[in-house]
């Protein structure tokens, strides 16, 4: 580095990453140059690749193809954990620290310092506690470390990467489960962290946080790198752009299928002044026949709203009405009897019991119709799951096949099936064509258009811009506040600002 | 490189009163068993004139013992998230089978008729064996932990009917007994070793590497892992451990009882949770202290004693027994102000 015109050698350079998962490519083309003391974004839609590069990054995983090198040194074995340690550290959403341990503890998790092979707990602290200094971590070494807030947690974490030599840093969506003012303290400690010495990868939904704290952005799309520039030469728009993959102008053409919503239709669901830690002071009427949608990012709060019209969850403060009656929140039951149906956020996860058959599951929302005093008519439910799958088109041998046989886009018919079954007035759809081919996602999507015919008011949460160009209007949550409404004929380029949030605060 | 070590130069931060509260508080959840226990004994006192004397006191350790061991062994594998049901039968297994070698045919035995010394040995090593198949089994072909011990439970009780055609084993040389029958400071050696054992887990689990990785295993598998813990190797050898463990138990337990019946340690291994859970041994593993352990198990000697001392009818005992460990468990909740999770 002494002669001036020599290239600064880059602290981390990834060069033509290729990373498959079977038939599937996460990364085709994925290149990162971060070059030492900046901090560097790294953008990009779900399933651009991002986290399949941090794998790769953090050496979880060896690229198919395509070379890592640090300080322009190739990066060490895969099964060298000690090196990798040395060289980068990433902090996840998810903590990766022991909860019920302290701090200081934490920090020197099996490299606990000894003395006649017992560990001393008494430097244990003062070591702590001295790295926490170090790095200006204001935590007590003393804590449980579930106790702490996600921020002195995330903190805490990074210590622990810096004291082991690392001075390369990933944060993973840092910012999703902290509030305004910790966003801002954290960000005044990666600057000072970055004053001495350390370099960040950043990545993060929200753009505007992207041009608050980095230097630059790497923009990566569709498994591929699309292009890496300095923030300030890179307008918003242009980064959008980058992220959406279409100009501007392309887009005129998209959605412009205006539909006549009737003003005069009654309001099925008005809720007022819904509140809970995900999510503040929400309006929302939905009314009989009209498709709304809700986009937003992960940490935007949308799942979580919709989670309490169907009865999954309860909010802290506000009402909602569903026809004129009040809806009660936190019971399923009470919200199948109000009328709302639900496609839940994940198939698998809250959707189907898979060892059980299409016909039990597609009818398990009315069993208490298919027969008297509990008792189920196994020819009635036969019939019914036999209609239900002939109306949704589900290609399977007949009701008894199980649900785990069928392919993804044939298994989220049958959670459509149980959440039209019980013919809701208000059907609330979260991810309704998460994870299925393009023809089940057709299919699935004619449901909502039929429901819509029939009266039903539908409400669809959903990250897939096909999803919301069928809602009549589409809000945009962010950090739980409703900041955007969209009516139908948005643009791409449009609604991914607003979820972005870089069209407004 | 990283050769940026200058850190910002910033005040050094004073620990504040807050922190020295939080131990104290960490230290109340430990010992939140003592005052219930103190109670009982009071409680022992009152109803009855006999109770806090020198001799029940010993009988309630003595009788304490095995069921210790075992608890020792069981609060380990549940640190590391796992389980283990069958150390019950292992109670009865090992010392059965020192037993059967030193046993002439004539006496059931298998007519080995090795020396008492040498028998003894074997019943750590079947512990060991037992452990190491449990632990094989569930750590590295990844079997339900639940099932797997649940099934080797119920396997082993039946192999040691068969070995013995549903007899009980006597006549064992007085070194099958010694724990039991000779003391030291007129407590019974049994007590002294099940202590030793208890306070060598304590401090090993509290000063040692290796302790310290149980509790990470437990509380985050993968941020173990991640900290270079060899997390199978650490499972599996808890597996063994926990049999060796076991097995000792069951030697006290054969001393206690002076014979090996073919239903030596059947139904303990309720108790054994019971103990484990009221003493704040964690069933998600990474959470409870041997001293917590120590207490659950001390807390229900001295229930069992009191009953048995106040003639409730033997029919109607273990109902009362039940309803009581039930009721501890709910105190110990309220007490600790944690899910028993």
């Amino acid at each position: 580095m002494s002669a001036s015109d020599s290239p600064v050698v880059p602290l981390v350079e990834a060069r033509d990453i290729v990373k498959r998962y079977g038939p599937t490519t996460a990364l085709a083309d994925g290149r990162l140059t971060v070059l030492p003391g900046e901090s560097h974004a790294l953008v990009g839609r779900n399933g651009a690749g991002k986290s399949t590069l941090v794998r790769v990054l953090t050496g979880l995983e060896a690229p198919d193809e395509g070379t890592v090198r640090f300080d322009g040194e190739p990066a060490p074995a895969l099964t060298d954990r000690d090196a990798w340690r040395r060289k980068v550290a990433c902090v996840y959403q998810h903590p990766t620290v022991v909860p019920e341990l302290t701090v200081a503890e934490n920090l020197f998790i099996n490299r606990q310092p000894l003395q006649r092979g017992f560990i001393s707990w008494r430097r244990l602290r003062g070591e702590a506690a001295r790295l926490l200094d170090t790095w200006d971590v204001r935590v007590d070494p003393d804590a449980r470390t579930a106790d702490l807030k996600v921020e002195d947690r995330q903190m805490v974490e990074i210590a622990r990467a810096l004291s082991f030599g690392a001075r390369f840093i990933i944060l993973d969506e840092p910012t999703a489960q902290l509030d305004n003012r910790e966003i801002e303290r954290l960000f005044a400690r990666m600057r000072g962290l970055q004053d001495s010495g350390v370099t960040f990868l950043f990545i993060s939904h929200h753009l505007q946080e992207v041009y608050e704290v980095c230097q630059t952005v790497t923009v990566l799309r569709d498994a591929r790198w699309i292009t890496t520039a300095p923030v300030a030469e890179l307008p918003r728009a242009a980064l959008v752009e980058a992220m959406a993959g279409e100009s501007i102008e392309v887009i005129a053409e998209q959605g412009l299928r205006e539909r006549a919503v009737d003003d005069a239709a009654p309001v099925l669901l008005d809720a007022r002044g819904l509140t809970s830690e995900a999510y503040q002071n929400v309006d929302l009427t939905v009314r009989r026949g009209e498709v709304v949608g809700l986009a937003g990012s992960s940490a935007s709060g949308k799942i979580e709203l919709a989670e309490a019209f169907a009865g999954l969850r309860t909010p802290t403060g506000g009402t909602a009405e569903l026809d004129g009656e009040r809806l009660k929140f936190g019971s399923v039951q009470a919200a199948l009897g109000a009328g709302v149906g639900c496609v839940p956020r994940d198939r698998h996860e809250q959707g189907l019991v898979a060892g059980m058959s299409i016909g039990d599951n597609s009818t398990m929302t009315v069993l208490d119709r298919l027969g008297r005093f509990g008792f189920i008519g196994t020819d009635r439910k036969r019939g019914f799951a036999a209609e239900l799958i002939d109306r949704l088109d589900i290609h399977a041998e007949g009701p008894e096949q199980p649900v785990s046989a069928l392919s993804g886009g044939n298994a989220q018919k049958v959670v459509m099936a149980r959440a039209l079954a019980s013919e809701p007035r208000l059907l609330v759809l979260i991810n309704p064509t998460a994870g299925v081919d393009v023809k089940s996602k057709e299919s699935l999507l004619a449901r909502v258009d039929s429901a819509r015919e029939d009266g039903t008011a539908v409400l669809v949460v959903s990250d897939e811009l096909d999803d919301l160009r069928r809602c009549d209007r589409v809000l945009v949550l962010f950090h739980g506040r409703v900041v955007a409404e969209h009516s139908a004929g948005w643009r791409d380029h449009e609604l991914i600002a607003s979820i972005e949030g870089v069209d407004h605060g | 490189m990283a050769d940026t070590k200058a850190p910002p130069v910033k005040p050094v931060r004073v620990p504040d009163a807050r922190s020295a509260r939080a131990v104290l508080v960490r230290r109340a959840r430990e010992l939140a068993l003592v005052p219930a226990l103190l109670l009982l004994l009071l409680l022992g006192a009152l109803l009855n004139d006999s109770f806090f004397t020198e001799d029940t006191l010993i009988s309630i350790l003595a009788s304490s013992a095995a069921l210790a061991m075992v608890v020792l062994a069981e609060s380990l594998v549940l640190i590391t998230g796992k389980f283990d049901l069958s150390l019950e039968s292992v109670v009865g297994v090992a010392p059965a089978v020192a037993a059967l070698l030193v046993l002439p045919a004539a006496q059931a035995g298998w007519g080995t008729e090795l020396p008492a010394g040498l028998a003894l040995l074997a019943i750590p090593l079947v512990g060991a064996v037992i452990g190491a198949f449990n632990g094989i089994l569930v750590v590295k072909v990844k079997l339900n932990a639940f099932i797997v011990t649940l099934a080797m439970l119920i396997i082993l009780r039946g192999l040691l009917v068969g070995a013995t055609k549903g007899k009980t084993l006597f006549g064992m040389p007085d070194a099958f007994f010694s724990l039991a029958t000779s003391t030291f400071l007129r407590i019974p050696l049994s007590v002294w070793v099940a202590a030793a054992a208890f306070a060598v887990a304590g401090l090993v689990l509290k000063y040692h590497r290796v302790g310290r990785s149980l509790y990470a295993i437990g509380g985050n598998l993968e941020a173990a892992r991640a900290a270079g813990i060899r997390v199978d190797r650490v499972r599996l050898g808890v597996y063994v451990v926990a049999g060796v463990l076991a097995s000792l138990g069951g030697l006290m337990y054969t001393g206690y009882v002076g014979a090996i019946g073919a239903n030596q340690g059947q139904n303990m291994i309720f108790t054994v949770f019971a103990a484990a859970v009221i003493g704040g041994i964690s069933l998600d593993g990474g959470r409870g202290t041997m001293f917590g352990a120590l207490t659950g198990v001390l807390l229900l000697g001295v229930v069992k004693t009191m009953l048995t001392m106040a003639q409730v009818p033997s029919f109607w005992i273990d109902a009362i027994y039940g309803g009581i460990i039930l009721v501890a468990l709910m105190i110990a909740r309220l007490t600790t102000g944690r899910a028993q999770d």
